[in-house]
């Protein structure tokens, strides 16, 4: 009798512990979001959001800013979305499991720790300075592309791992190929959770700063970009500059905040959109 | 050990298979006589699975694992150099020990080694389907529900389904891995009523530690005992009157 009440004192505060440690989160998140909103969300409207800045970026908008992170995000996904999940599928369906994939899954897990400024700087010396791309969208995108790759690898290999073997089996004791079973049952079901991580790995790249600060992204351009070859904005680093390196800083806030905002909401989405995708592509599989 | 087995369609002489350092079966020669059923009986660990995935070379995929012997299929190496594993793997179908649908219709499911063996034409799918279906005794069940997932489908009606899967591309031989492990004993009755007609057309090994079962369903049964093969005989004669003791300990139920 004793004995049942003290379990159940123990997992009361258990539960307690664990609820309280959700709560924590919760109203950190809230809080967080809710300020960018109250302060960010009067600046928002059809002009800030389809103009261009004006007058030393004290006014209009962020077009531009909005404009060059979906180009690099592009570029990104370009470059991530498909080396990622090959590389993925050689590594857990082909490859011999031994001490030097481990080694290799080891290196990529640690790629996807390394700090984003010194990808930034890799990516100047890789595909600014010896491939000669200059400052451009096209480095800032591989830049953020190669920043990308480890996460969306481990994500697509993650998704692999989740599809039984007895369906390989299955597809190869019919006659099936190696490819064959790996293309006809075991991609199609792998699918769905490769493309969920990928869409979140490329959520971060969108707001990344520090890997587009020298490889491409421009304080201020009067123009869109108009070849790969050309100087951009984003985000990221418009918010960066309108938060710390404006002159009229306080005068600008309501920008910084507006744009703050925005990029809030485009990651959201993007991870929505992977949410999306997953519940999609599940759902048909039933 | 002479027993008089007719044409071997599978013949394995002096058999090792390694995983890694540890030998699972050792020196293993048995006779699979064509268009019969052997069972392969034996404890927990014994070495039948591996014994039997050696034989389509399904072992082949494990990494770390050796193969050491012949395995002979009507009278050929199934691991000489000019041997296509896929092709073999058509002719030696297998039915896994847990049902193994796959995630798709149940038509997609038996059109599945069709397909993937270059096969477009609907109408020529549609039959092998239905014939398939039919030699597995499930036709009457799903006729009617071919565009399901295979998934709603009962757990005896899956392995069924995975035996008309391995029909559906025309092997010589079916290999059974412990099929009825999983499945409820009415579902059990099916399969092993399944079985035993097969062998008309085909020629079955099949695994099982359930030693009823091999009584039911076999012609010949091979007993095996930490990798090694104890005694292989005509199946009547391993439950009436046993060589060996150890055989006959264990079909008495005095260990395993």
């Amino acid at each position: 009798m004793k004995q049942a009440t003290q379990k159940k004192i123990a997992q009361f505060i258990g539960f307690f512990l664990l609820r309280a440690c959700l709560t924590i989160v919760l109203v950190v998140l809230l809080l967080f979001l809710y300020d960018i909103g109250r302060k960010g969300g009067g600046t928002i409207s059809w002009e800030f959001l389809s103009q261009a800045p004006r007058k030393g970026m004290t006014q209009g908008g962020i077009f531009p800013a909005i404009f060059g992170t979906f180009l690099v995000t592009l570029i990104t996904a370009i470059l991530a979305v498909p080396l990622g999940m090959c590389s993925a599928i050689y590594l857990n369906e082909y490859a011999r499991q031994g001490r030097l994939t481990r080694l290799i899954r080891l290196s990529i897990r640690n790629l996807s720790g390394v700090p984003s400024i010194v990808y930034g700087l890799f990516g100047v010396i890789l595909f600014v300075n010896i491939m000669r791309f200059g400052t451009s969208v096209l480095s800032a995108g591989l830049t953020l592309g190669l920043m990308t790759l480890p996460w969306t690898i481990t994500a697509s290999e993650e998704a692999l791992k989740t599809v039984p073997n007895s369906y390989r089996e299955g597809a190869l004791a019919l006659g099936a190929t190696k490819w064959q079973s790996i293309r006809t049952n075991v991609l199609p079901y792998a699918v769905p959770g490769m493309l969920t991580g990928t869409v979140l790995g490329l959520a971060r790249a969108a707001g990344e700063t520090a890997p587009i600060l020298f490889t491409g992204a421009a304080f201020f351009l009067p123009y869109l970009p108009r070849s790969l070859g050309d100087q951009f904005m984003a985000l990221p680093y418009h918010l960066y500059i309108m938060a710390t390196q404006h002159h009229q800083i306080e005068q600008v806030r309501p920008l910084a905040y507006g744009t703050a905002l925005v990029l809030i909401v485009l990651v959201l989405g993007m991870n929505m959109t992977a949410v999306v995708i997953r519940y999609r592509l599940r759902r048909k599989r039933r | 050990m002479s027993v008089e087995t007719g044409i071997a369609k599978i013949e394995t002489r002096n058999l090792d298979f390694y995983y890694g350092p540890v030998r699972a079966l050792k020196n293993v020669s048995i006779v699979c006589p064509a268009n019969r059923v052997t069972a392969i009986i034996g404890p927990s660990g014994c070495g039948k699975s591996t014994f039997i995935r050696t034989l389509n070379r399904m072992n082949d995929v494990i990494p770390g694992t050796r193969v050491e012997g012949t395995i002979l299929l009507d009278g050929k190496d199934v691991r000489a150099p000019d041997v296509d594993v896929v092709e073999l793997r058509r002719r030696v179908g297998m039915v896994f020990q847990k049902p193994n649908p796959f995630p798709k219709s149940i038509f997609d499911n038996i059109a599945y080694g069709l397909r993937i063996n270059g096969m477009r034409d609907k109408r020529k799918l549609e039959e092998v389907v239905e014939r398939s279906l039919r030699g597995a005794a499930l036709w009457e069940e799903v006729k009617d529900r071919m565009d399901e997932n295979a998934f709603a489908l009962s757990g005896g009606q899956q392995q069924r389904l995975c035996i008309a899967r391995a029909l559906a591309v025309e092997p010589d031989v079916i290999l059974f891995d412990e099929p009825c492990s999983a499945i409820d004993p009415i579902a059990t009755a099916k399969v092993e009523d399944l079985i035993e007609t097969l062998e008309k057309s085909y020629t079955v090994v099949i695994v099982t530690h359930n030693m009823q079962q091999a009584a039911r369903v076999s012609d010949y049964t091979a007993f095996m005992m930490l990798g090694e093969l104890v005694e292989f005989d005509v199946t009547e004669k391993i439950f009436t009157n046993p060589a060996n003791k150890l055989t006959e300990d264990y079909i008495t139920g005095r260990f395993g």
